[in-house]
């Protein structure tokens, strides 16, 4: 692995340096600005390559955060109409639309615009997404510049995480499966290309991740299709790997933990959400989804690991190659997927000195923390109260141990958590002045119901029914990444809501912002966890993010379809 | 894979995932979980119906040939793997894909002679089966009881009987709730429903709350609404009341009325679970 570095080098740096002339010319994204420390853009789904959504900008710090005031509320509209922006609804005479996409016209999406992503914040431009629609935004007060809608073949439309830039290109993925690039001067498409097949009803959600000349993005899936992440060139769109996050071969690594290879190609497995990335090694870091058939176990393997399905898996960028796996959940049962964007934390680790570390909060209740160039494993903890899927101990590698009695069953099983899990994809975030990683969780309970009786199972997501009996609270939990100690919790006090709140942002002005289940965006202390100012929204539906625009700092959250900007009153 | 941050029954397209039944929003969620239902189906478009009587020929070539290893439904057998999963017959459209895996032969399964006419037959066959995960056909699971009642009862008189009685509250309450799991959800908490629609079987007592003021006033109502800033009430005479909240200022207390319930989660075993439903459902 290390030898293999300078091999990389040259090749990076040329074209770091090739882009960065067009950068300079257009205006757009040089790929080694993501190298950067997370201020003034927000040029990638998580800010920058750790993952840890620690901002450097200070304007906005503890001192002041109680003067924080509204700059712009900008609704965003979705559809072929014509766009406008603002809080007048569409404007005939606005911006343009630019309609693109295979389908006919027939499939109309319900429901109204929901921004669930990243925005991305490049020299004083957003980009925003939804499903089937991107928008940008003028970063100092939200007017729309251009719309770009995707007429639709159908798939799941769950949520889109955003877009990638590379120069003046952006690049986002469809839930009928395709990858589309656009110019982002003038919102016109370049190409699209076909990123999985629709008749294996897969869909896509993820936001691609841009690394050197890399365009990477991961599938999803609810019926019983292989996962995979792919490379694409962001010139050309022609793909340059693919990944499989299950055994596809006979031979290939992990395939005695299936019962068969049928098994393993029908394994799930998705990495639905963007990685992290070690420039250092040349590693990108993800996690995968989880098993399918989700609920059956007899189908896969009684007892057998099922990988590399909820599993952190390092593979070289170049190559698409694996060099290590952490599987955070051996032999899933119930849809508790390991897919959350895993955070890279630095810092010391029981007087070991120094360590390079990876860490993650899984949907299954447990917390971890490896080796980021090994998969070493240091620390398992769980980070709820509730969670009873698992036998009491550990095994011999820290991972948990499924309790078949916690399965579904046919008079139905009492499990912490439901469905939803302990956290979900909403993003944790990591602030090196604390050394402690913030996670939004919640502690649920749910009975799980077998329906399926063939032996032969069920596909998918199907076979059960799961209705929850109760909610024990929502609550951001601040893990110590030595030890999985969660040294504070703070629990929401609205009642009833099985949701768990938002993704999180913390800065170096010493602040954690989020929102909590019942419509306020908030400004913590991060030492413990204190409301220090907040706002009533609406539920808040992504991450918060922040970034400076003509010398002020901007914090940004979305609400359903509406963007809210808030900045230190002037 | 997903939930969706959005409220429930906002409109917005609910995975099945969030199929999750929670108290109090019974009701909102059985109408996101029907939408849900319905956006799945239109998500992914259903097969054009094939010529029927391309169909039935398909059935009989599949029935000599195929169904012994691949099952009579296409879901797969003990020796043969799940066509309705598979990636070449979800791809495939009249039979061009599956035609040269049926002549050539895979690991495990023998070349076949057949024409092209008779495997788009096999395939226009194939293709009526519809490939999803939640098929709800599929879903009628057996009895749920199954636990031991004199056991239940015992359970019951030890943890229960404080609140409820069998001759009190709970007289005929299997009569009244008639199927066995809406009766084991109710139990387990009130007003959670059992996950296949309609209102509820139980009313359950409001949430009330009592705010002390700074001056020593007591505040007490329904509670609408509750967060960590403000606290929403409804008095005994109808009027709308809310506070500012600030930490633990003003004095909040809750009374919320399935607490025993909940608290109780922690408590029972599975066993335990089964064996009060299986006494519950004697109290007819």
């Amino acid at each position: 692995m290390k030898k293999d570095r300078l091999r990389y080098v040259w090749p990076a740096f040329v074209i770091c340096a090739s882009v960065a002339l067009v950068a300079q010319r257009g205006g757009g994204l040089n790929p080694a600005d993501l190298l950067k420390p997370l201020a003034d853009s927000w040029p990638s789904y998580s800010g920058d390559y750790t993952g840890r959504r620690y901002s450097a900008l200070t304007q906005v710090n503890q001192s002041n955060v109680k003067s924080l005031s509204l700059v712009f509320a900008a609704k965003v509209t979705g559809g072929p109409g014509p766009g406008g922006g603002g809080r007048g609804g569409p404007n005939p005479d606005g911006p343009q639309t630019f309609t693109g996409g295979e389908g006919d016209g027939s499939v109309t999406v319900g429901g109204a615009t929901q921004v669930k992503g990243a925005v991305l914040s490049v020299n004083g431009i957003l980009y925003v997404t939804s499903p089937d629609n991107v928008w940008a935004l003028d970063a100092h007060d939200g007017k729309e510049i251009w719309h770009y809608f995707w007429k639709t073949k159908g798939g799941t439309h769950i949520g889109n995480r955003g877009v990638a830039m590379w120069g003046n290109y952006l690049y986002f993925v469809t839930p009928d499966d395709y990858f589309v690039s656009l110019d982002a001067r003038t919102g016109k498409e370049r190409w699209h290309k076909e990123a999985a097949p629709f008749s294996q009803q897969y869909f896509m959600t993820s936001a691609p991740m841009t690394v050197g000349n890399h365009i990477i993005v991961g599938t999803g899936n609810d019926l019983d299709s292989p996962g995979y992440l792919m490379s694409f060139d962001p010139e050309t769109g022609e793909q340059q790997w693919r990944f499989y996050t299950v055994p596809m071969n006979p031979g290939d690594p992990g395939l005695e933990t299936w019962k068969s290879l049928d098994a393993a190609r029908h394994g799930g497995g998705h990495p639905w959400l963007p990685g992290v990335y070690d420039p250092e090694s040349h590693l990108y870091i993800f996690g995968t989804g989880n098993p399918t058939p989700a609920y059956m176990s007899a189908p896969r393997g009684e007892g057998l690991e099922n990988l590399f399905t909820c599993a952190i898996v390092a593979v070289n960028v170049d190559t698409g190659k694996m060099e290590w796996y952490y599987q955070t959940s051996p032999h899933d049962t119930h849809d508790w997927d390991s897919a959350q964007t895993p955070v890279l934390v630095d810092g010391d680790f029981r007087g070991s000195g120094p360590r390079k570390m990876v860490v993650t909060a899984s949907r299954n209740g447990y917390y971890f923390t490896l080796d980021r160039r090994t998969g070493e494993h240091m620390v398992t903890s769980t980070f709820s109260d509730t969670v009873n899927w698992a036998k009491p101990t550990l095994n011999a590698k820290g991972q948990p141990v499924r309790n078949p009695a916690k399965d579904n069953h046919i008079a139905g099983a009492l499990v912490s958590a439901a469905n939803g899990g302990s956290t979900n994809w909403p993003p944790p975030a990591y602030s090196p002045d604390t050394g402690l990683l913030y996670v939004p969780t919640s502690e649920t309970y749910a009975m799980y119901y077998l329906t399926e009786t063939d032996p032969r199972g069920a596909m998918g997501l199907g076979g059960k029914d799961e209705i929850g009996v109760g909610t024990m609270g929502s609550f951001i939990s601040a893990i110590d990444y030595k030890t999985g100690k969660t040294m504070w919790k703070h629990k929401f006090r609205s009642m009833g809501n099985p949701r768990g709140a938002p993704g999180l942002l913390t800065t170096a002005g010493k602040l954690l912002f989020g929102g909590d289940v019942s419509g306020n965006f908030i400004a913590f202390d991060p030492a413990n966890g204190k409301p220090l100012w907040h706002s009533q929204i609406g539920q808040v539906t992504n991450a918060p993010e922040t970034y400076m625009v003509d010398g002020r700092q901007h914090i940004l959250v979305a609400a359903g379809d509406t963007l809210y900007s808030f900045a230190l009153y002037q | 894979m997903d939930v969706p941050t959005v409220t429930v029954g906002s409109g917005v397209r609910p995975s099945a995932r969030s199929r999750a039944v929670f108290a109090f929003l019974a009701a909102a969620l059985l109408v996101s979980w029907t939408a849900g239902v319905l956006a799945q189906r239109r998500d992914y478009p259903n097969r054009p119906p094939g010529d029927p009587a391309a169909v039935e020929r398909g059935k009989a070539l599949y029935g000599v040939n195929c169904q012994f290893c691949h099952g009579a439904d296409t879901r797969g057998g003990d020796s043969g793997p799940s066509l309705l999963r598979s990636g070449i017959v979800l791809d495939d459209q009249h039979g061009e894909l599956i035609a040269p895996v049926v002549r050539a032969g895979r690991q495990g399964m023998p070349k076949f002679t057949l024409t092209d006419d008779q495997v788009s037959d096999i395939a226009a066959f194939v293709h009526t089966f519809r490939a999803a995960g939640y098929d709800e056909s599929r879903v009628k699971p057996p009895s749920i009881v199954v636990g031991d009642a004199k056991a239940g009862e015992t359970f019951f008189s030890t943890k229960c009987a404080s609140c409820h009685s069998a001759a009190g509250d709970l007289q005929g309450i299997a009569g009244k709730i008639t199927d066995p799991r809406l009766l084991q959800q109710t139990w387990l908490l009130p007003g959670s429903g059992g996950g296949r629609g309609g209102p509820p079987p139980v009313q359950v007592k409001p949430t009330t709350v009592t705010v002390t003021l700074a001056s020593g006033e007591k505040i007490e109502g329904k509670l609408d609404r509750i967060d960590d800033f403000v606290v929403g009430l409804t008095t005994a005479d109808g009027t709308h009341r809310s506070f500012n909240t600030n930490g633990d200022t003003p004095k909040v207390e809750i009374h919320d009325p399935l607490q025993p319930h909940k608290d109780l989660l922690r408590v029972y075993s599975d066993s335990d679970i089964h064996n009060v439903t299986a006494y519950l459902v004697t109290l007819k």
